[in-house]
């Protein structure tokens, strides 16, 4: 049936990966869904160029908070360069679900959050 | 009320939706389509401006639209201002009041916690322009408005009063005359966004006692693109037109200009023609089904949907007693993020809104972040609440399976 709602995206956003704050993040910054009020905090540690810890807290549905969640895992150990290239297909790839424009925002915004973070372009307009 | 009859007023119900979502934008009943389709079809012509036949025929058609409008919430031709919708009405009339008034420094405009954004973010940009203070009635006991604090808040400094008459999220009636009497005694000018309410309630703009009042067509029957701004005629006769253009000048030179008197000058431009002929349309479709029945209606069904949803466990309703409701059956559902419930809905082919309905402000004092929206409306029926219950049902279901993994 509801084939977004597959169980690895459930557990993900209901048993999220990285949830909370880092003691002395290198960085932290707030993203917003301006359509559904979804709010997203992201904070990064990093060590010569490298990505040594996440984490991440906010609001939203089961789409956004998985993809929070997942970009999570992916970005510890991560350089920054390789983090500010990835696109918004490889944010669709590592959901391993089909988004329709309507659940866009909500996969995409823990990775343009990231990008806020790096001040890096996320390869999809905003405010779509 | 034949309901089965109703139904087939709207083509777009063939299709089997359950459609839960006329607080964002009602369906279409045929004589409103057909109004507009005959419009385009035989006589369509600008108004105002044209001395051939199709184009008087367009005025005139244009012109009785307005009357129907105005009998329909208990004004005069002369007070009725077609815009674009309400958003339009609402910042026309702020920028309106701001260029044909004297503010001082610490004068106050007083609103409510539950405005929608179009009504608010205009006062607000305002205030910030004229070095205004905007002071909001908070809520009290079950989410109503604490007319106690408004009482207070509405002093001598008060200039402006701005109250919607129905909650576009919680459904709740304000009672807009208790504030309104506040306001006047007080010489402040009173503004109602009766968006949400009008269409489900008989609205009287004289028993409201409002100076201004607002609201969209698209949200009762009429098409979209078409709105209505009333002003009391003493109060339009003082105001500055909002928009300049074509239609509303009685001269004109390189440097000058000066107005028509009239609605005419709050309507530059070519005007939406067809939509203010379908949004008569739309008052004479509402009218002849009766505002009281169809208030039945909603009020029967908001009290079904509100039990019903009361009985999942995990629901928090947000949503004003049925009897002083225009249909609006908020709610959260533990755990689950309303967008979520709205999807799994959409699929099952019930359409409902999820978010915070651009009333950010409130959805702060109900300390949520964002509601599941359920409106109802005349056609509409318990098999439609019934299929959305088991969608939220179902919302539970995965959810809650993956939960006690």
């Amino acid at each position: 049936m509801t084939d977004i709602y597959q169980a690895h995206i459930l557990d993900h956003a209901q048993h999220p990966r990285n949830k909370g704050t880092l003691a002395n993040p290198d960085v932290s910054i707030k993203g917003r869904n301006p359509s559904c009020g979804d709010t997203l905090v992201l904070e990064l540690s990093f060590l010569n160029g490298t990505i040594t810890d996440v984490a991440f807290d906010g609001i939203g549905c089961a789409i956004s908070q998985a993809a929070a969640s997942i970009l999570s895992e992916r970005l510890r150990g991560m350089t920054t360069a390789d983090a500010a290239k990835l696109q918004a297909d490889d944010m669709y790839q590592l959901l391993g679900i089909p988004i329709t424009d309507s659940r866009e925002k909500c996969a995409l915004l823990a990775l343009r959050t990231l990008h806020d973070a790096l001040g890096a372009e996320t390869g999809a307009p905003k405010n779509v | 009320m034949d309901i089965v009859a109703v139904r087939k007023d709207f083509p777009t119900l063939e299709h089997s939706i359950a459609y839960l979502d006329t607080t964002a934008s009602s369906l279409t009943p045929l004589s409103v389509i057909e109004a507009m389709d005959e419009y385009y079809r035989t006589y369509r012509a600008s108004v105002h401006r044209g001395l051939y036949s199709d184009a008087e025929r367009a005025t005139r058609a244009y012109e009785d639209a307005r009357a129907k409008v105005a009998t329909f919430i208990g004004a005069s031709p002369t007070e009725v201002v077609f815009t674009a919708g309400a958003t339009a009405s609402s910042n026309m009339l702020t920028y309106a009041l701001e260029h044909s008034r004297q503010w001082n420094e610490g004068d106050e405009i007083v609103t409510t916690v539950m405005e929608h954004h179009a009504a608010l973010i205009p006062l607000q940009q305002l205030a910030k322009r004229q070095k205004l203070a905007l002071r909001h009635v908070p809520l009290g006991p079950n989410n109503a408005l604490d007319y106690d604090a408004a009482h207070s808040l509405i002093d001598a400094r008060t200039t402006v009063v701005s109250v919607m008459l129905a909650s576009n999220v919680l459904g709740s009636i304000q009672d807009v005359q208790r504030i309104a009497r506040r306001a006047h005694e007080v010489g402040a000018t009173v503004i109602v966004d009766a968006t949400a309410a009008v269409g489900h309630l008989p609205v009287d703009v004289r028993a409201l006692e409002a100076d201004f009042l607002f609201f969209s067509g698209h949200k009762m029957c009429g098409p979209t693109g078409i709105g209505v701004l009333y002003g009391k005629e003493a109060l339009l006769a003082d105001l500055e037109p909002g928009f300049f253009g074509g239609g509303i000048v009685e001269d004109v030179t390189l440097t000058e200009a000066t107005w028509t008197r009239g609605v005419e000058r709050f309507e530059a431009g070519s005007q939406n023609v067809a939509g203010a002929i379908g949004l008569g349309a739309a008052v004479e479709y509402l009218t002849a089904i009766g505002l009281p029945e169809i208030h039945e209606h909603v009020r029967g069904l908001t009290a079904y949907a509100q039990h019903a949803l009361s009985e999942v466990e995990g629901v928090q309703l947000f949503s004003a007693p049925p009897e002083h409701n225009v249909g609006v059956v908020s709610f959260t559902l533990e755990g689950v993020h309303p967008h979520d419930i709205a999807e799994i809905a959409g699929r099952n082919g019930v359409a409902i809104r999820a978010g915070h309905h651009c009333a950010l402000p409130l959805h702060h004092a109900l300390r949520v972040p964002a509601t599941a929206r359920a409106s109802i409306y005349l056609y509409n029926t318990e098999e439609d609440i019934d299929r959305l219950v088991h969608s939220v049902k179902e919302v539970k279901e995965l959810f809650g399976a993956t939960t006690a993994i």
